[in-house]
């Protein structure tokens, strides 16, 4: 099975890349970008097919490395 | 025409296709780089039709990057050996002994092209194969350098070719731990379609560990470690996938993406393994890749070899032996150990957590034999490929030399302190602070000359149990591309010279030269010549000075329609100080020093940056080097910098006096007061002409640097004192240093933070 | 005192550390592989600079999961010394030794350069050679040294008095926001060094390790190191 994890920063965090994403957008002609925040996205083959167990892994996983929950969000989608 | 190119060990069977391999034609042929002509000696040394994985094994051997088919003819009649020469042009890198048993390895490579598409990569990925070139022989890399040449600024590319560059080998040399301490950059037009990456690595290792290429050992094991292999860095248009189909243009990234993590890895279990004696040749993967390395070891080793390519580590499903043979992914070497050392050598890659396969062995039949599951998928004799490699004599036409131009020709600045802040805030002069804070200059601690602080870096040398005091490696990388563009032979003349210089100006031996020659379509006469000219100029040079070409790297094609970039012949240089408590920077930081001008001044604005910057134009012969008077000069001062008699010196190039004297001032904090000596001739051509051949001293004692000079007939003028917060010229100008400051550091980093 | 010092795939300047150890105690660390769970009894542990795992995920964060790691924390809860300098730092910080978190510098790009540091309080194993107040020349070398904390953690480090070391002008100013020539990652309330709660624990961005010698960057930074012999010897 397939796992898609997203990890954002958390509200409140200056996030500079995403402040220097959002100008440089502004400068090729798109002002209308305002806020932007700028993330991480993985994706891993898990060998298991136990979705309730993979979900539980995944997070475990999130908690331990893939976030930082000093700073970081995450979110687990499944498929397959 | 072919000298018998009967081969020892005649194949028995030709070798297996490939699936749906297509049958060669003259179009594949071309699409391989090779002219009709060198296909011909392909089939002659054959004695068959190749396959396609042969074919391109040719054509990668005998492409311009790995044969030098163009240059070689020229690259001969550089001086090569003295008695400190250990390992000269053909090795991985270049070898000199620094004394107490160590030696320095080093060389200058060009990622020229690559960076123009993908500067990040492009740079990152030439600074991990430079390293790699010196690693290879035993060195743990100390420093790393590089010459950037950018087009002009108003171009609407340069920003993103600087920023994409600069973080580029920021971000490999700094992840590999290296520091990164000098270099050059410049601006010109001229390279608005070819930028030029020139980077340079030094390392050092013991005189007796010092790794080579040649294969040895019949039977002995060949083993590839670090990274997987995938599909990076191939062209052509038929060869990528299993099914050779043509819709596979995803499957084949051509731009190579470094890692330097796993190159940092790589350089530990490398140099884990260097201190066993298991190693009996190593060789990284470069150009060309598996291809190259295998086929260099067993050439160099007069053997075969046999490649089993189902055992090369693969990053990708579906790999085929043409893709595994020419890919150019990162971070690879091949290693020929000795029998029984492969479960030792194994251990030392797997703690360190990289790739490990024993992919095949050394046989005594001369023959690259590639095999695939059993079958043999490609049968070449490896000395006719060598011997038979096409080399040319191109035509050439030499530029003349232009007429001298006399500083009265030239208009004199209405108003000197406007002169020198547009000098000191032009491009080419500008503080590159903005770059170089980008490199980490200061890890492993042995940084003595930080950027912009002297006319060389200077490194500590890890102490050798035999050396009482600490060695210095003083090292620059210097050329003056105007200079060769108006008369190739005296501006290969002068990037030698000048380099010779700046070692000299910190006190250090000047040892031995690294040459990176980036110029234009050789087929064209007028571009040949200009590479002719640059060789014979630097050929005088180096035999003059004593300063002998130990590796290089030629670069060439680099122009876009028919514009081709100013002749480039990139010096990096090496020199040692024997301690380096005695070394100098060009830090003008105590009041009351004297400063001493050494070596003559005729005022040649010709081909000056004064000229080009404020008068628009450029024009004249370039400023001749005389070597007996450099070599007189230039042995004098390091004289007196052993001596304890020189507190900072700074040797003279672009901007002439007044920019070096600026410079001075800047890099210490420390103002100065001169005064234009009697015999002085037009101020403009006094203060900014770019003659030869000369340093600014300071000193403590002036009056007896002057009699010292006198006795050596060097010629020495007194022009004034250090004290204050400004550069006065008596009469002329006076500019507070802050307002200098100002100008200097504002250009770089406004032009990169402004937008597009 | 006996030191040891952590090596990580990618440290990069535990030599430079080392090197700083021996000029000031005339003894060599004993260097630590990342796969060890267990090595010799030391006065002080150091967590070094570099690229450990190419600092790809986050700076620190999988060095952080290592096995020395575990033994380090261990020893940690037990009043052993433990000094992590700049990724050192960050790896301190994701193992939960340090409050906290390295960002990516506010400027987006890698900063080498001299700054200088004001010296919070000479009341710790580490700072004890220096006084309060003092202000310190030494080299930052990172493109991750932004230390952020939430508004409740950072009162409690101030209140506390955690903060070892403070980004400032060169003649001492931190009040307001600094430029980046005086701040050269953004860092919150200009925090370039923390300590824990015992002050057992000490991260720093900066490289102290680069200015101990006076033909090398200068010796602001020996210091800290005789300020750790001082205490554990």
């Amino acid at each position: 099975m397939k796992a898609r994890v997203h990890v954002t920063l958390k509200n409140g965090v200056l996030d500079p890349q995403g402040k220097a994403i959002g100008h440089s957008l502004n400068r090729l002609g798109f002002p209308e970008v305002g806020d932007v925040r700028q993330g991480k996205y993985i994706e891993l083959e898990i060998a298991e097919t136990d979705k309730a167990k993979a979900a539980a892994r995944l997070d475990e996983m999130c908690r331990k490395l893939l976030a930082n929950t000093v700073i970081e969000n995450y979110s687990i989608e499944l498929v397959g | 025409m072919s000298k018998s190119t009967a081969t020892a060990g005649v194949e028995k069977n030709p070798p297996v296709k490939l699936p749906n391999e297509p049958a060669i034609t003259p179009q594949i042929v071309a699409e391989h780089g090779l002219a009709p002509d060198e296909y011909q000696r392909v089939l002659n040394i054959m004695g068959r039709t190749p396959t396609m994985v042969e074919l391109g094994i040719f054509s990668a051997m005998w492409s311009e990057h790995c044969s030098y088919k163009s240059s070689k003819v020229w690259l001969k009649k550089l001086p090569t050996s003295a008695p400190w020469v250990i390992q000269g042009p053909g090795e991985n890198a270049g070898v000199i002994d620094i004394g107490d048993g160590q030696a320095a390895i080093f060389k200058m490579e060009s990622h020229n092209h690559p960076s123009y598409i993908e500067p990040y990569q492009g740079a990152a990925t030439g600074v991990g194969g430079i390293l790699r070139d010196v690693f290879t022989m035993g060195a743990r890399p100390v420093a790393n350098l590089n010459a950037l040449r950018f087009g002009d600024p108003s171009h609407p590319k340069t920003r993103h070719l600087v920023s994409g560059v600069v973080a580029g080998i920021g971000g490999y040399g700094n992840c590999m731990g290296i520091p990164t301490v000098g270099g050059e950059t410049n601006f010109h037009a001229a390279y608005n379609g070819n930028i030029l990456v020139n980077a340079m690595t030094v390392g050092v290792a013991p005189t007796d560990r010092i790794f080579y290429a040649a294969a040895a050992g019949i039977g002995n094991p060949l083993v590839y470690v670090g990274s997987k292999t995938g599909r990076d860095g191939i062209h052509g248009a038929t060869m990528a996938s299993t099914e050779f189909s043509e819709d596979s243009e995803e499957k084949r990234p051509t731009v190579q993406v470094g890692d330097p993590f796993v190159e940092k890895l790589l350089l530990e279990a490398c140099l884990e393994l260097m201190a066993t004696d298991a190693i009996v040749a190593i060789q990284d993967m470069g150009a060309a890749g598996l291809t190259s390395s295998s086929f260099e070891m067993a050439a160099k080793g007069g053997l075969g070899v046999i490649v089993e390519l189902d055992k090369v580590p693969m990053r990708e499903t579906g790999m085929n032996p043409y893709e595994l043979m020419l890919s150019e992914s990162q971070e690879r070497m091949l290693i020929v150990l000795k029998p029984g050392r492969e479960e030792l050598a194994r251990r030392i890659f797997e703690k360190w957590e990289l790739d490990f396969a024993v992919i095949g062995h050394l046989t005594d039949t001369e023959r690259m034999v590639l095999s695939w599951h059993g079958d043999i998928v490609g049968n070449i004799p490896i000395p006719p490929l060598v011997t038979e490699a096409p080399m040319y004599e191109r035509p050439w036409t030499l530029t003349p030399l232009p007429p001298a131009l006399d500083a009265a020709e030239v208009p004199a600045p209405k108003d000197y302190k406007a002169s020198l802040l547009a000098l000191m805030g032009c491009p080419d002069l500008a503080s590159k602070a903005w770059i170089w804070h980008q490199y980490d200059h200061l890890i492993m601690g042995n940084t003595a000359i930080r950027p912009q602080d002297g006319d060389a870096a200077l490194v500590r040398v890890p102490q050798s149990t035999k050396a009482s005091s600490h060695k210095g490696l003083a090292m620059t990388s210097d050329c003056t591309p105007r200079y060769v563009q108006a008369h190739p032979e005296t501006g290969g003349r002068q990037a030698v010279a000048e380099a010779w210089r700046n070692i000299t100006a910190t006190g250090a031996r000047p040892l031995a030269v690294t040459d990176n020659m980036n110029f234009g379509n050789p087929q064209k006469p007028e571009i040949m010549g200009q590479f002719a000219g640059a060789i014979m100029g630097m050929a005088e040079a180096c035999k003059a000075l004593d300063f002998p070409v130990v590796s290089g790297n030629v670069s060439l094609y680099n122009e876009t329609e028919g514009r081709p970039i100013l002749p480039t012949p990139t010096i990096g240089a090496v020199g040692v100080i024997d301690d380096i408590a005695k070394a100098v920077s060009s830090r003008l930081t105590k009041a009351g020093l004297a400063l001493v001008l050494l070596g003559e001044t005729r005022g040649w604005l010709g081909q000056s940056l004064y000229l080009r910057e404020l008068c628009g134009r450029e024009e004249g012969a370039p400023p001749p080097v005389d070597l007996a008077v450099e070599r007189r000069n230039g042995d004098f001062v390091r004289g007196e910098i052993l001596g304890g008699r020189v507190a900072a010196c700074h040797d003279l190039s672009d901007g002439g006096l007044l920019v070096g004297l600026a410079e001075m001032c800047l890099a210490g904090g420390t103002g100065v007061t001169m005064k234009l000596p009697a015999d002085a001739g037009p101020p403009h051509g006094y203060l900014y002409g770019e003659d030869q051949g000369r340093y600014l001293v300071a000193t403590d004692d002036g009056g007896t640097l002057l009699a010292a000079a006198a006795a050596a007939g060097v010629p020495a003028t007194l022009l004034g004192y250090a004290g204050g917060q400004a550069l006065v010229v008596e009469g002329l100008l006076a500019l507070p240093l802050a307002e200098l400051r100002a100008a200097h550091e504002a250009w770089l980093p406004t032009y990169m933070n402004s937008a597009a | 005192m006996k030191a040891a010092v952590l090596v990580f795939p990618g440290s990069n300047r535990e030599g430079d550390v080392a090197q700083a150890i021996e000029l000031v105690t005339g003894r060599r660390p004993t260097m630590v592989w990342h796969g060890d769970g267990d090595f010799e009894k030391t006065d002080l542990i150091v967590v070094p600079g570099g690229f450990s795992y190419g600092d790809y995920l986050r700076c620190g964060a999988m060095a952080a999961q290592s096995p020395v790691m575990a033994e380090v924390k261990r020893r940690a809860a037990m009043g052993v010394p433990v000094l992590g300098i700049c990724n050192g730092f960050q790896i301190v910080a994701e193992a939960g030794l340090l409050p906290g978190v390295l960002m990516r510098n506010a400027g987006l790009k890698f900063v080498c350069a001299d700054i200088h540091l004001k010296v919070e309080t000479s009341q710790s194993l580490f700072t004890n050679r220096y006084q309060a107040g003092q202000v310190i020349k030494v080299p930052v070398a990172h493109a991750e040294g932004n230390y952020f904390a939430d508004a409740e953690t950072l009162k409690r480090l101030e209140d506390r008095g955690q903060v070892a070391f403070r980004y400032c002008a060169p003649d001492g100013t931190v009040d307001g926001p600094l430029g980046m020539e005086a701040n050269p990652n953004g860092s919150i309330n200009n925090i370039a060094g923390i300590f824990n709660e015992t002050k057992t624990v000490m991260g720093l961005m900066p490289h102290p390790e680069n200015a101990t010698e006076p033909m090398f960057g200068g010796t602001d930074g020996k210091g800290l190191f005789e300020g750790l012999v001082e205490a554990l010897s």
